[in-house]
This record gives structure tokens, C-alpha cells and sequence, in this order.
């Protein structure tokens, strides 16, 4: 009996974003990478195209990181006090697709850096790697202000993926991004309505970046509130190929450093002995967090720990394999 | 569920004979479109038109029980393909596979530990899966025999050859196993077999086609019971069938696929295997297999269904009143926060960072969030006041001192005036208590 398959037949698509530029573009990068672009629901090739798999950027601080869990050290231990170094190991030994540089030292309750050591941070870790850079902020509004136009003009030609643009901030970061061609992380609070907002008000500062804008929905970890931001995603997702402009395109989420904030990556063995062992926990914490919004339709996963990103390499390796009838 | 009176009307006599009590027949298929007639009424439908509007009347997704008793599983009855559009009902069974070759009682007395206690919640692995891998019926027997002795849950017994399965089901028929598996080659003996002990049946196909095919061969023979395997191992293929069944199934209908599905992890290793079991729970297994077996491996699977599960249109809520964190006493520090469960939770671990034992009062907000309580006027001043009164927090501290969320800053007059007590005004964050606490309680 031949079972008559059901497609789903969408009217549009995500769009893509390009992150990076090689030296004929006016960069410096070993290649660039392509997200988006789908034209189905995550991995149903069935129906639809998968044109670009999604991609996993290992993150790395601009500084010691005062607060990361002890079993990490094993990994980055040796190169935390080096975001160059660091930024290599990930590409080199953890096979990173992309390396997210966040300028934590920024903060002005940490050290306080300038807008101008930030921008040599960033320009030594382009030197040590060839894959596209995310460059995030301190996460304090009024200081990030500071740093966007003096990082993005540093690593003019770059094409970074530079975040991030909130609607009661955007304006800034859009400026520096329009200034010197980068894309832009639009950050909104697991809100499918402020998500299109925010991407409307970017666009209408300049129609060009609305083709460079790749959407944060806010993660959260799982068992933290991943089915409000799983949902959101399935929703603009949906939105996206059934037309809806300000949602199609390609979504990113800081996972591990959502995951790595839980009770559940970072209670001892010894804590709590009915959750088994630490590490290996966490790493499935963090690699079950990745696999739902892999599900859910996610492009950049932002990621931590070494072992999980593997994992979820070889999920995605799979999850591309053509499935269609 | 779902048909128009206009369809309905169309399997009527059509006699306008008035006996069922509505004055046409039109009528009367309104009246059982809105559920408020039931077809009994009608002395002169025909069996055929019967049974056509039942089973277009049938849920699109049967309910299937698996096991008997307290850890009884209902599998299916589903009715949506994303949670958002209304929620999943019957959360997936994650069931630990053991092979008749291994030492299954050992096995099955780990796998009865395999519960979880996390932010209030409960978590249970609630299957065993027993598999005939040694050829042998008498091996097959003495292990599910012992996994039956060590454990109370729901069972899956995998073993093709009817002849070899009838001897261990004879032994553990009435926990009502699922049978694993009926084929083209031995169904017939398969659903005999179901049918005698009345336990479901798994079904699986080489392909979609042949599972519909077999499905209706089965249904034919008079059995229902059913649970689907299209047959597929690879990930990204099992996602693409799972995605089938159930869109299949949800919106044309198509009977052949109405049933719960199960799927199989297969990857060697542990952790991969949970990584590609949690895409079969996410996308729509009804029952998902796998051998990774370590409480690190299955909590987070386990947290994953909780959380897919939930009904997204319910905030989900803890329990209104004063949590004790840790061992406390009378100097011990106060917080508030509200009643929504992530919020409690969160502020909870984080006072739990804090090393410093602490009362956290949860004010009844009906389960929503500080700021949204703060706007829809459910976190004021008096509300919280209220609230410690009936905690009775006077006679617990001594101290007339308590803490309240960082956002509702501006609450702090109005609970000092509600209350007497003094008002100290936290972090915006949870994250930022433990540094709050070590320099105003430490």
C-alpha cells in the first residue's frame, strides 16, 4: 500500500546570512559561512531545502573567567588567560565552526576595559584564527554603546556577527554595524511580537541590514524555561516560510552559558548523588539543550563545553542525511 | 470528533421518520455534530454507516495502554503536531533496554533506581524493554522473569519468534506487556498471541508502505491495540517517518497510521544515544528505546519530556508559602518571590548558592512571573504582608527583616507600611543573591 507522503508547501524561506569575509572580500578569514536559508521545518528534507547546516561556535572570554566550572579547566585551562590562544584551541583541537569572543572584561563591575583594549582583543583573535568571529558585549547597555563603533570600525572588512541590538537599545550597535558592514544578533525577550519589532526598527535605519540580521529569541537551559523559547522558535520558524519577512531569519542562542548557570551542569557528584555524575551530566544537560533547539530551528549554536559540541556535531551530521521519499 | 452535521447527515436513512425525536433527519446529524444526540437514538442506520461514523468520530490517534496497574502507561490519543498550537498530552515513554544475555536482574534492580527528584517534580523511567538476544527460549524466560521480580514498571518484550515469546509472556502476561514485534512474517501469530493475554502490539514495517499495509492486515484480523515502527535506525530517517505518522494521522486521518509510535536509539554510546533519543521525543515517539541507563544519562532526557510535555497555556505554579532552604533558625535571612514555579526555583537555587540557610516566602501571584504579577496588580505591598501573616513569619524570626525581588523596588514603601518590617531590596537578578547575601547576611 503506497502511503501518500504529506509536504508541506511554504510560501518562502529563511534567509541567509553570510558571516566573515576572505581577502578578495576585504577580510582576513580562511573561508566564510552561510547560515539560513531553509525552506523547511528543521531537517525535513522531504519537503523542502536544507541548503546550509546549522553551525556551532565555541564561546571564549576576552578574560580569566572568574565563575566557569572547574571541570572545564581541563580543556581551556591552559589558554584562558589568552584569548588568542584560546580562540585556536577551539578551531584547532575542538573543531569550532565559528568562536564567539564576549568582551566580559568590559563590564565596569569586572575590569572596566576600554572600547580600545576590547578592539585589540579582537583583532588579536582574528589574527589567530581563520573561521568568522560573533563578537558580543559586556551586556551592560550604556557601556557596550562605547564599544560597538571602535570594535566594528577595528574589524572593518570582517564581516563579524556583532551583538547585541535590544529594542530599548539597537540603535548604536546598528550604527556601527551599518558603518562597517557587519551583521547584527537582534536580541528579544522570548517575544515573537518585540522579535518582528525590533527587526522592523533595524531595517528602517537601513533596508540593507535587515538582510545581515540574525535572531536571538533569548534561551533559556533546559529545565529553566527551554519550552517557552522551543515554542517561540517552532512559531517564528513557522511564520518565517509561511511569509512573514521580519521572522525569516536565521536564529542563534548562547546556550552554554545559559546551561552553565544551572544547578544541574554544576552540582558536585557528591551534592547530589540521585543526579549521577557531574561532568558528564552537565555535558548532556548542555547537549539536550542544543538538540531541542536544533529541533526548533536554530542556526548558530553558541556552545561551551568541548564533549557536547562533539555530540551535537555528529546529531547534526546525521540530522542533514537527505530523508526524501 | 471533528465532522460536520452535513457529513453526518450523508450516512443517515435519510427518512425523515421523526423516531429518534428530531423532526428530520438533518436535524438529528446537527444535534450529533454538536454531541448533544447520541446515534443510538436512531433505530434505522445502517451497521456500516455505524461504524464509518465512529471511527470518523474516533480521536486520530488512538489511546494505547501499556502495563497494568499504578505504572500503567496511556501512549497516543494526540491531537496536535506543535505544543504551541494547543499542548501534547501523553508524555513519551523512555524505556531501558536489557538483553537477555546481560545480567537482567542486576540491570533491572538499577533501572528501578532511576527516578529523579528536581524542582519539585518527580521524574520516572517507566519502561523496560527486555530482548531476546540469546536464540534461547528458556534464557528469554528466566530474564524476564527476573527483571519482572526486581521491577514493578510497564514492560516491552522484543522477540520476533511467537514461539519463544509466548513462553516468557506466559510468565509476566498480566503486566500487560507491549509485544515487539509483529512483522510480514509473523503477525498473524503475533496478534493471536496479543489478543489471548490482551496486551498491545508493536507493528513494524520495512518501510511506511509496508507498515500501513500490515497495519490494515492486522486491523482486519480484529486487533487495535497497535503501536508503530516504520522500520527505520538512521536519525535523520526516523525523524522524517515519525514527522509522517503523525502529520498523517493528525490531519488526513489516515487510519492505517492512528496509533502511538515507538522508536529506537541505537548509537553505542551512551551519550550520543540520549542526544538521538531526545529528537525522537521531541518529534512525536510515543515511546523512545535505548540502553544508556546512568542517572546523568537519563535526567536530562527525562527533564526534556517534562518540559515538552507541560501545558504551554498553564503557568505552572509551586505551592503558595513560607520554603525553608537548608537548615534555618530564628536569625535566618527572608526573601520573597512569587509563585511561578521558574521564578521559585531559580531564586531557590540560587539562596541554596548562597550557603546561607534562608526562608523564601512564594506569595500567591496565581503563577506568574514578579513583573507580570507587579503589573496585573497581584505582588503588592498588602498582598505580600498578607502573605507573611499567614506564613506566620513572626513567629519564625526574629529579625523584622525581608528581602524582596529588585524590580519591585518600588514596592518597598507599601510592604513596610503593610507589613512593619523592614524592607531590603534584592538583586533584579536570581543570580545576583549569593553575592547579596555574603555582604548583608554572611
Amino acid at each position: 500500500m503506497a502511503v501518500e507522503i504529506l509536504k508541506e508547501k511554504y510560501r518562502s524561506k529563511v534567509g541567509e546570512v553570510v558571516l566573515g569575509a576572505t581577502k578578495e572580500q576585504g577580510g582576513t578569514r580562511s573561508h566564510t559561512i552561510t547560515v539560513g536559508g531553509e525552506s523547511a521545518l528543521p531537517f525535513l528534507h522531504f519537503e523542502g531545502a536544507i541548503p546550509n547546516r546549522p553551525v556551532i561556535a565555541l564561546e571564549i572570554y576576552d578574560m580569566v573567567p572568574e565563575d566557569w566550572h572547574p571541570c572545564l579547566e581541563k580543556y581551556y585551562g591552559d589558554v584562558y588567560a589568552d584569548p588568542a590562544a584560546w580562540a585556536k584551541k577551539c578551531v584547532d583541537e575542538y573543531g569550532a565552526d565559528l568562536v564567539q569572543v564576549r568582551l566580559r572584561s568590559a563590564d565596569p563591575d569586572v575590569k572596566d576595559s576600554s572600547p580600545e583594549d576590547c578592539a585589540a582583543t579582537v583583532k588579536k583573535v582574528l589574527e589567530a584564527v581563520g573561521v568568522p568571529l560573533i563578537v558580543i558585549g559586556c551586556g551592560k547597555a550604556e557601556k557596550d554603546n562605547l564599544i560597538y563603533p571602535v570594535v566594528a570600525e577595528a574589524a572593518a572588512g570582517e564581516n563579524l556577527l556583532l551583538g547585541v541590538a535590544e529594542l530599548e537599545n539597537y540603535k548604536a550597535i546598528t550604527s556601527a554595524c551599518m558603518a562597517h558592514q557587519h551583521n547584527i544578533i537582534a536580541q528579544s525577550p522570548i517575544d515573537i511580537n518585540i522579535c518582528k519589532q525590533l527587526n522592523i526598527l533595524i531595517a528602517e535605519m537601513s533596508t540593507a541590514m535587515a538582510g545581515r540580521i540574525v535572531i536571538d529569541p533569548t534561551i533559556a537551559a533546559l529545565g529553566y524555561g527551554i519550552e517557552y523559547t522551543y515554542s517561540i522558535m517552532e512559531r517564528a520558524r513557522i511564520g518565517a516560510l509561511q511569509g512573514d519577512k521580519m521572522l525569516a531569519m536565521p536564529m542563534i542562542g548562547n546556550i552554554g552559558h545559559e546551561v552553565w548557570r544551572t544547578k544541574e551542569a554544576n552540582t558536585s557528584t557528591e551534592e547530589a548523588p540521585g543526579w549521577g555524575e557531574q561532568e558528564e551530566r552537565a555535558i548532556l544537560w548542555e547537549a539536550t539543550t542544543a538538540m531541542a533547539y536544533l529541533q526548533a530551528g536554530m542556526d548558530i549554536l553558541v556552545m561551551r563545553h568541548p564533549r557536547a559540541a562533539a555530540l551535537i556535531r555528529k546529531n547534526i551530521d546525521e540530522l542533514m542525511q537527505d530523508n526524501s521519499y | 470528533m471533528g465532522l460536520t452535521g452535513l457529513e453526518i447527515y450523508k450516512h443517515l436513512p435519510k427518512t425523515n421518520c421523526k423516531e429518534c425525536g428530531a423532526p428530520t433527519c438533518l436535524a438529528f446529524a446537527m444535534a450529533l455534530a454538536s454531541g448533544k444526540a447520541s446515534l443510538d437514538a436512531c433505530p434505522y442506520v445502517s451497521e456500516e454507516a455505524k461504524a464509518a461514523l465512529d471511527s470518523a468520530a474516533a480521536p486520530p490517534i488512538k489511546l494505547v495502554k501499556l502495563g497494568a496497574g499504578e505504572h500503567q502507561l496511556e501512549l497516543g490519543d494526540e491531537t496536535e503536531l506543535f505544543r504551541h498550537d494547543k499542548r501534547f498530552f501523553h508524555p513519551t515513554g523512555v524505556a531501558v533496554l536489557i538483553s537477555d544475555t546481560e545480567d537482567a536482574a542486576a540491570k533491572a534492580s538499577a533501572f528501578d533506581e532511576l527516578e529523579f527528584d528536581r524542582v519539585g517534580l518527580h521524574y520516572v523511567t517507566d519502561v523496560v524493554a527486555v530482548k531476546c538476544d540469546s536464540g534461547d527460549g528458556a534464557k528469554f524466560k528466566a530474564a524476564v522473569e527476573a527483571v519482572a521480580a526486581k521491577t514493578a514498571k510497564a514492560m516491552i518484550l522484543l522477540c520476533e519468534d511467537p514461539a519463544l515469546l509466548e513462553g516468557a509472556l506466559n510468565a509476566v502476561a498480566d503486566r500487560k506487556p507491549l509485544l515487539y514485534a509483529a512483522t510480514a512474517d509473523n503477525y498473524e501469530k503475533m496478534v493471536e498471541l496479543a489478543k489471548a493475554k490482551g496486551c498491545p502490539l508493536a507493528v513494524r514495517g520495512k518501510n511506511l508502505d509496508e507498515l500501513a499495509e500490515l497495519v490494515e492486515k492486522i486491523v482486519a484480523l480484529g486487533y487495535k491495540e497497535l503501536v508503530l515502527d516504520s522500520g527505520a535506525r538512521d536519525t535523520s530517517k526516523v525523524l522524517a517517518d515519525l514527522t509522517q505518522i503523525r502529520r498523517l494521522a493528525v490531519r488526513k486521518r489516515f487510519r492505517p497510521f492512528g496509533y502511538p509510535t515507538i522508536a529506537f536509539a541505537t548509537k553505542e554510546d551512551p551519550l550520543e544515544e540520549v542526544v538521538q533519543a531526545g529528537v525522537y521525543l521531541s518529534k512525536y515517539a510515543s515511546i523512545v528505546v535505548l540502553k544508556a541507563a546512568k542517572k546523568e544519562q537519563l535526567l536530562p532526557l527525562l527533564t526534556w519530556r517534562q518540559n515538552l510535555f507541560t501545558d504551554p497555556q498553564k503557568p505552572i505554579a509551586v505551592e503558595p508559602k513560607l520554603y525553608a532552604v537548608g537548615e534555618v533558625n530564628e536569625n535566618s535571612p527572608v526573601y520573597c518571590t512569587t509563585n511561578f514555579s521558574l521564578t521559585y526555583f531559580i531564586v531557590e537555587g540560587e539562596v541554596e548558592n548562597s550557603r546561607i540557610p534562608s526562608y523564601i516566602l512564594s506569595v500567591d501571584t496565581g503563577g506568574i512571573s514578579v513583573l507580570t504579577a507587579y503589573a496585573d496588580n497581584k505582588f503588592t505591598g498588602e498582598i505580600i504582608a498578607k502573605a507573611m501573616k499567614d506564613a506566620d513569619l513572626d513567629s519564625k524570626v526574629k529579625h523584622r527583616k525581608i528581602v524582596i525581588p529588585g524590580y519591585v523596588a518600588v514596592l518597598k514603601g507599601a510592604l513596610e507600611e503593610a507589613s512593619g518590617w523592614e524592607v531590603m531590596v534584592g538583586p533584579r537578578e536570581a543570580s545576583g543573591i549569593p553575592k547579596f547575601a555574603k555582604e548583608n547576611f554572611a
